[in-house]
């Protein structure tokens, strides 16, 4: 096999879905052949850079790429969306980390995404599908604009319920109301997987508890190590404390308390504010010549 | 030599080390001890008694020759010097400055019933740093004997059994989950205690043995440790991958924004650089008023490092008194000079919490010790009615690690009731091929016993391998085989 020790984190692939989303294939042939559905792995984009956290959205053994979707929401990813181009290197990228999603025995199942939940969910709906379940696709946007892998997902799905929040494509409605809908057509839905904001990801938990369904949800609070060795990832499980990343980030959303979750991810509001608009001020000063390649002049992680 | 000395004879006071001004220091992450310099070191090396039967000797975990060692400093033969050290002790610049050792070797040390001890420490620092500065590493001239051997883990102990299984022959590669190499010496103790260009040096010499160092890299979880040996080609595999995973109090309000581990405030502030935020991107928020919970020399550096960040005051929350602390007294002395408040025989029963779920206090109760418990150690016992609220802002815990589940979640190794790698005398695993040491091992223990680990299983392995070892090469005859000879054959993993 490979040389071990020859990685270098290529970006070999992007596409822009919308303006603030977009997706990245990083070679890795190692961590292509590991991923599972629902690991993640830590990037860090360059040598002063932040380690954040990006679920592994799909992962190809036999080309060894994984693929990451992203949204641009703030300094990082923002960063990231101007730099990460075809060609260009990550200064760093570690996993897969945590637990693997359980694909268990379940026989129909119903795997919602919502907003940057939309390219987590596929890997475990496409594992679903591939262990023989019936699995119904929910996914949410805000308008169809902003739609994508639509067809990635009708392939792995039996039935696919898109929702828009303005009802320009699909059912206009929230995921959670996807998730009734499914559940009123199907008396015998034995799980429910839903990844997506926070609050998204509460809905989904309170539409199936009074059916009893079991609902897992992918917990997405701040990180740093990925390793269990900060604490930073902590989350309340009914009354036990976890660390996401390496006890979970799949966790039985009925248990989950998202309250304890929404306060703890403003922990750092005010230096992501700060460093937002450095950026932004940053980008003004300095254009780059569009398609321009830039590949990082930064060292790279290598022994 | 000249006259036997005797503790007459010898200067009776230590001499003193050069530190940073206390309220200067406070503010900037500079090395707070400047050590010795020549005539200070050769000084210091006069006190010392070249005992026949050196207890301090017995009193480093590792059994550094220390007399030979300060005999040859003495003699201004740096290089011998520096060479004794390196027969044990592979980081002689981080232990000289880290290692507790008024428990340790100058804790036993016959000058210390009289007068104060030898300064052990001190000297083998200024042997450390002169070899650093003078590029001295040992590099032996080794046939390349085909085993390859991975480690797991980058910490001191990782580094030593890589650096004992390059010299004897093998292809070494160590495999660090961050993106740096030095574990807790690179993320935990802060610059002003263990500047980074020590460890980046210590990091050199092993790559100048041929050592390859790949980070980025989360064993267990890209490849496991079985998959090392079964497919990745490697013939035996050491893991040093610390204890690291940090316990909070478990009381009312530990998950209000503005408590965390004192891991976390030391990666942000160590590892990713946040006190340049926002020239770096991990950001760093402190409070005002900060208060860390433990005494130990987590603590001290937490303490110290959200002084230097800025914080108006800081106190140090323990429930038993200052001598029962665990951190070395010096740490604790920097710690008091620079004005850390310590509230001694204290124990948080509850943070408190605004309507935005941040901190803004912190309840307390008094303690007092009771008799000594089954251990020898007095017991803290609350005061009944004696609770108290104070005003903080920022709460971290430093008290204690337990063992990070990433390696038993991935692998068929043993563990113990605690979690910990279950490893044999030899520090050989339940796997074959597969040894371990360090705190992941131990639990939280100490950067020398750590590295003491690492070289002990590197003894184990080449057992393991077949390889001759110095070590077994003293070890008598069996069955006609000469101890440094005897093969051990391999055993396939199933
Ligand atoms: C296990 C895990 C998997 C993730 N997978 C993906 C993914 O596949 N694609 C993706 O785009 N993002 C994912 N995230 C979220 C991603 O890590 C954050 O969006 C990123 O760290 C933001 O960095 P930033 O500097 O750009 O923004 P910041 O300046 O740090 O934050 C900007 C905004 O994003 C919010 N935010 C910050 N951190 C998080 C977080 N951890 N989760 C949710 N919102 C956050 C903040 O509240 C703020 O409003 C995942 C997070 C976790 C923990
Ligand atoms: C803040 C602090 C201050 C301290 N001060 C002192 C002191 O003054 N004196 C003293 O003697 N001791 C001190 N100690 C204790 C001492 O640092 C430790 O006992 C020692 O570092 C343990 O070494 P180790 O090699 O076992 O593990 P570590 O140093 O913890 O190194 C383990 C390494 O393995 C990596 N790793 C973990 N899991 C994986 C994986 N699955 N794959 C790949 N890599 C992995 C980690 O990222 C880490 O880099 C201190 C500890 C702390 C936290
Ligand atoms: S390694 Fe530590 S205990 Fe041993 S002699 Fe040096 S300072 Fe003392
Ligand atoms: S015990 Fe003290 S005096 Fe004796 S050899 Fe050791 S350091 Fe020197
Ligand atoms: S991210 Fe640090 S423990 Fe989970």
């Amino acid at each position: 096999m490979a040389h071990v020790t020859d990685f270098r984190y290529s970006i070999v692939a992007r596409e822009d879905y919308s303006d603030v989303t977009f997706m990245l294939e990083v070679c890795h042939p190692l961590m292509a052949r590991a991923a599972r559905p629902g690991q993640f792995v830590i990037v860090m984009s360059h040598a002063d850079g932040e380690r954040i956290p990006l679920t592994i959205a799909d992962f190809d053994a036999e080309a060894g790429t994984v693929t990451l979707v992203i949204q641009a929401v703030g300094k990082t990813t923002k960063e990231m969306q101007r730099t990460c181009r075809v060609g260009a290197e990550l200064y760093g990228i570690a996993g897969p980390m945590g637990i693997p999603s359980p694909l268990g025995h379940a026989k129909k199942v119903v795997c919602v995404g919502g907003g940057l939940g939309v390219a987590p969910v596929f890997p475990q709906a496409r594992g679903f599908k591939e262990a023989g379940a019936y699995v119904i696709g929910v996914l949410g946007f805000r308008n169809r604009d902003l739609i994508f892998w639509e067809d990635k997902f009708r392939a792995v799905c039996d039935e696919l319920i898109l929702c828009t929040d303005d009802g320009s494509a699909g059912m206009k409605g929230f995921v959670s109301q996807g998730v009734l809908r499914a559940i009123s057509d199907h008396a015998d839905i034995e799980e429910v997987v839903a990844i997506g904001p926070p609050l998204m990801m509460k809905a989904c938990a309170d539409a199936t508890r009074p059916f009893g369904i079991k609902t897992m949800v992918s917990l997405n609070p701040i990180m740093v190590d990925g390793t269990g060795m900060c604490g930073g990832c902590r989350v309340k499980i009914g009354d036990k404390v976890k660390f996401a990343c390496v006890d979970g980030p799949d966790f039985d959303g009925h248990q989950v308390d998202f309250d304890d979750l929404l306060v703890r991810l403003r922990r750092y509001k005010e230096e992501e504010r700060v460093a937002l608009e450095r950026f932004n001020e940053d980008c003004r000063m300095r254009t780059v010549p569009e398609g321009a390649k830039v590949v990082s002049d930064l060292p790279r992680a290598r022994g | 030599m000249a006259k036997k000395r005797t503790i007459r004879s010898i200067p009776q006071e230590r001499t003193p080390v050069r530190e940073l001004d206390p309220v200067e220091r406070a503010t900037n992450f500079e090395e707070v001890n400047c050590g010795y310099d020549e005539s200070e070191a050769l000084l210091e090396a006069e006190r010392c008694l070249f005992c026949p039967e050196p207890r301090c000797v017995q009193g480093c975990p590792v059994g550094i020759d220390i007399p030979t060692f300060i005999q040859k400093l003495g003699a201004k033969d740096y290089r011998g010097a520096y060479d004794t050290i390196a027969n044990t002790n592979l980081l002689p610049a981080v232990c000289g400055r880290v290692c507790p050792q008024e428990n340790q070797c100058e804790g036993v040390c016959i000058v210390g019933e009289s007068l104060a001890p030898v300064a052990i420490g001190r000297l083998e620092r200024f042997v450390g740093d002169r070899a650093i500065a003078e590029g001295w590493v040992n590099v032996p001239l080794v046939e390349p004997n085909g085993f390859r051997v991975g480690v797991v883990g980058s910490g001191p102990a990782g580094m030593a059994c890589a650096a004992d299984m390059a010299k004897a022959g093998c292809e070494v590669t160590v495999f660090e989950a961050f993106h740096q190499p030095g574990g807790v010496l690179r993320y935990g103790i802060p610059d002003f205690r263990l500047p980074n260009s020590v460890v980046d040096a210590e990091i050199e010499n092993l790559k100048k043995l041929g050592v390859r160092f790949q980070c980025n890299t989360l064993v267990g979880r890209l490849f496991t440790i079985e998959q090392m040996i079964e497919e990745l080609g490697f013939h035996a595999v050491f893991v040093g991958t610390g204890a690291g995973y940090p316990t909070m109090l478990g009381i009312p309000g530990d998950s209000l924004n503005g408590v965390l581990s004192a891991n976390e405030l030391l990666t942000r502030c160590n590892l990713m650089r946040a006190r340049d935020f926002p020239n770096v991107d991990t950001p760093l928020p402190l409070g005002k008023h900060v208060a860390v919970v433990g005494a130990g020399n987590t603590a001290m550096d937490a303490l110290r490092v959200c002084l230097r960040l800025g914080a108006e005051k800081v106190s140090c929350v323990y429930r038993r008194t200052r001598a029962e602390a665990p951190a070395r007294a010096e740490e604790i002395h920097h710690a008091e000079q620079e004005g850390i408040e310590f509230h001694w025989l204290t124990n948080p029963v509850e943070v408190l919490g605004d309507d935005q779920g941040n901190v803004r206090g912190m309840r307390c109760v008094r303690m007092e010790l009771a008799e000594p418990d089954a251990s020898g150690r007095r017991r803290p016992v609350p005061v009944a009615g004696s609770e108290f609220d104070f005003e903080v802002d920022e709460v971290v815990y430093a008290i204690g690690t337990n063992a990070n589940p990433i390696i038993g979640q991935t692998s068929s190794i043993r563990l113990n009731r605690w979690g910990y790698l279950e490893a044999d005398a030899d520090l050989a695993t339940s796997l074959a091929g597969v040894f371990a040491g360090g705190d992941i091992v131990t639990g939280a223990a100490t950067v020398i016993e750590a590295m003491g680990a690492g070289r002990k299983a590197a003894v184990g392995m080449k057992r393991y391998l077949g390889l001759p070892s110095e070590e077994d090469a003293a070890a008598e005859t069996e069955f006609g085989i000469p101890g440094g000879r005897r093969n051990f054959a391999r055993v396939r993993v199933a």
